[in-house]
């Protein structure tokens, strides 16, 4: 476990000057990942998103490593075709065979849970040796905060609105972990920026997995979540606390949840920050706000549960 | 000069004939998704890969967008990379057409050209691979089972180019060449080989030591600007293909011409046409000259870049002419392939007569006797008893 003296002597793999939001939690999530690479060299691409046209605006890139952007649904299948040509040139020769490389796709919630699921599903299917991070903020804020199948239930987002009939989002958000876990791809899990040793060592073992790997990491946005930028890691870290967001990897088939110091808190704590749920606490949605804790409640006991069945034999 | 090479005589479909071409190419990486009446290509390829006669990463992916995706990584990252596709599968891979084209990626990709839906239906025109027209990639089209090889070989040749570095669709109509078996002349491999080379990538994505950012977002400031270099590589990759082309025209003993002009230096009436069809219509045009009509045939090989010149010198001196063409264009006069004739003809000064037809959409059959009414058609549109425009050939 790398800790906070060692992490910072690493090579720094997403230059500064980019044109992320101040506090954008894509950049966040980006560092420490790659920081799970060590010295290693790697190569990266991002789907459509905040996180590439701020990165990688002509003629200017803010990445050390070789970076790839192609389209909005394909982060995975372009990686898959870098990680085919690796294989197809290293086997002709015209790649030394002691040379390793990592390979690592970046995509949002809207890239990864709804248009890119599909090229993502079929890239981890097919064994691609890579790491796929979704950086999930819980909608499409690229195009000014529309909901995804990521944005939580109730929230409030430019096309699911807040009004007389209608109070946010009407539909539980898409478990995409436990959809990636029935893959039965060698590696998956569940990390928080905020959480950054956690994250940091659960891309060090996706990057030293042999298959392919896929992290989902919270990664807020202020703009879109309605907070202050400087919030970002302490919202972030509000998800863990209140069980929205628990922290848990598969690792070969075993189950293993991060434990988290203290009693978990109400998940009123996330929610009354951030002003995307603030019509939640306005008279008459208290059913709501109950409903939300107990399909928070029943996430986290779900999580719970695998991480009890599905757990190392002892 | 290169020497004329040996050639063994074969009995092969098209798609046996591209799958040779892949199999001598040995590309480093082919990523496929299965179409009717594409799939021969990649089932004769996986055989190739099962049996280690190419070295290739396959890639089955889970669908065409994704195969175009997966072959711009791969060929990014510095890789020989082709695939192949038809129809809806170029329909659903059309986002990330021009991509590979606009990032200057030499991705070779076989079409069995088929109509598009609706009404679903798996037999050959050419509206998949003219929806596809104004991509960037380069456009050949493959007369026969000979040809389909031929035109892969010199598209694989003319994408890898350090002078092109563009992609290429190698386009062969559907079952009626991808499927009918024909006589062949398959190149040794050892000569195939050589004159295939490999590729060397100008900015592989592999080369850490020297990272690079492929992809990149590009705004109004420069934008404009990319798009007048990408149309100044296509049509500046005319040279490349003619000396290619003529390279392998010397090794294999085939001619190759971006028009090819049948009897059209006397002729009064000529028929222009792409890929299969044009047998017929040089059928035709042999019984009529046995009584005494000067007929001519101007097939067109290389649509992208379109060849105006030689098409205006196989065109010049007739009466009357007639475009045929295999894909709608709704609500507008003519089709693709007679808007070019036009553009061609008008930009010369030539104030040839031209009609055109619209022809054998989603299979339908293209006999002798549509030909016949064509010649027949260009002798009242050159005396002027009928007008140019554009008629359904043999429609119930």
């Amino acid at each position: 476990m790398a800790n906070l003296k060692e992490l910072s002597a690493l090579p720094e793999r997403l230059a500064g000057g980019h044109r992320l939001c101040g506090g954008c939690g894509a950049s966040i999530c980006v560092r420490q990942v790659l920081m799970g690479a060590g010295d290693a060299d790697v190569v990266c691409s991002s789907a459509t998103g905040c996180l590439e046209v701020s990165t990688t605006v002509y003629p200017y890139s803010s990445w050390k490593t070789p970076f790839i952007h192609n389209a909005f649904a394909n982060s995975a299948a372009t990686m898959s075709g870098v990680e085919a040509a690796y294989n197809g040139l290293k086997r002709a020769g015209k790649i030394p065979a002691d040379k390793e490389i990592k390979f690592c796709a970046f995509g949002g919630d809207g890239g990864t849970y709804d248009i890119g699921l599909q090229s993502l599903s079929g890239a981890m299917e097919r064994g691609h040796n890579m790491v796929y991070v979704c950086y999930d903020n819980g909608a499409y804020m690229n195009t000014g905060i529309q909901r995804s199948s990521a944005t939580p239930h109730g929230a409030w987002a430019t096309t699911s609105e807040v009004g007389s009939v209608q109070q946010g989002k009407q539909q539980r958000r898409k478990d995409l972990t436990s959809i990636m876990a029935a893959h039965h791809i060698p590696y998956v899990a569940q990390a928080s920026i905020s959480n950054w040793r956690d994250l940091v060592n659960k891309a060090e073992k996706a990057f030293n997995t042999d298959g392919p790997a896929f992290i989902d990491v919270m990664a807020p946005c202020p703009r879109g979540w309605r907070i202050k930028s400087d919030e970002t890691v302490e919202i972030a870290r509000l998800a863990v606390e209140t069980g929205f967001w628990p922290l848990f990897e598969i690792d070969h088939g075993v189950w293993k949840m991060t434990p988290v110091r203290g009693e978990r808190k109400p998940l009123t704590e996330f929610l009354k920050p951030q002003g995307r749920f603030k019509h939640l606490f306005k008279p008459g949605n208290e059913q709501l706000l109950e409903q939300l804790q107990q399909e928070c409640d029943e996430y986290y006991a779900y999580v719970e549960r695998m991480c009890s069945l599905y757990a190392e034999e002892k | 000069m290169a020497e004329r090479a040996e050639q063994k005589i074969v009995s092969a479909t098209g798609n046996m004939m591209v799958t040779e071409a892949f199999r001598q190419a040995d590309p480093d990486v082919v990523c496929a998704y299965p179409i009717t009446p594409q799939t021969t290509i990649v089932e004769g390829f996986a055989k190739c890969v099962a049996n280690g006669q190419v070295h290739t990463e396959f890639v089955t992916v889970e669908s065409e967008h994704s195969s175009m995706s997966a072959c711009i990584g791969s060929a990014q990252a510095g890789a020989r990379t082709f695939t192949a596709t038809s129809s809806q599968g170029l329909a659903y891979m059309y986002e990330e057409l021009p991509i590979a084209a606009g990032m200057r990626l030499p991705i070779v990709m076989a079409n069995a050209n088929r109509a598009i839906s609706a009404p679903i239906n798996i037999h050959c025109d050419h509206s998949d691979v003219m929806g596809a027209r104004d991509t960037g990639w380069l456009l050949f089209f493959a007369e026969d089972a000979q040809e389909a090889y031929d035109n892969t070989m010199i598209a694989i040749r003319t994408a890898e180019d350090k002078d092109v570095q563009l992609p290429v669709m190698t386009t062969l109509d559907g079952f009626i060449t991808t499927h009918a078996m024909e006589r062949a002349e398959l190149m040794n491999d050892e000569a195939a080989k050589e004159f295939l080379g490999e590729r060397t990538p100008l900015f592989p994505l592999l080369d850490t030591e020297n990272p690079i950012a492929a992809g990149m977002f590009a705004d109004q400031d420069s934008y404009f600007e990319l798009h007048k270099a990408l149309r100044d590589a296509v049509t500046a990759s005319k040279p490349v293909i003619k000396r290619i082309g003529d390279e392998w025209a010397e090794l294999s003993g085939r001619p190759f011409d971006f028009v090819d002009a049948w009897g059209c230096d006397d002729a009064d009436y000529i028929i222009v046409v792409l890929g299969s069809a044009a047998g017929n219509a040089r059928h035709q045009a042999r019984l009529l000259r046995e009584k005494g009509v000067k007929a001519g045939v101007a097939r067109i090989r290389v649509f992208r870049p379109f060849p105006y010149e030689e098409l205006v010198a196989a065109l010049h001196g007739a009466k009357a002419v007639a475009v045929l063409d295999r894909s709608e264009n709704f609500g507008g006069e003519y089709g693709p392939v007679g808007l070019e004739v036009a553009t061609a003809l008008y930009n010369a000064k030539e104030t040839i007569p031209l009609k055109n037809y619209m022809f054998g959409l989603g299979g339908h059959d293209v006999t002798l006797e549509q030909m016949e009414q064509v010649y027949e058609d260009l002798e009242k549109l050159a005396a002027g008893t009928i007008d140019g425009s554009i008629e359904y050939l043999g429609n119930r």
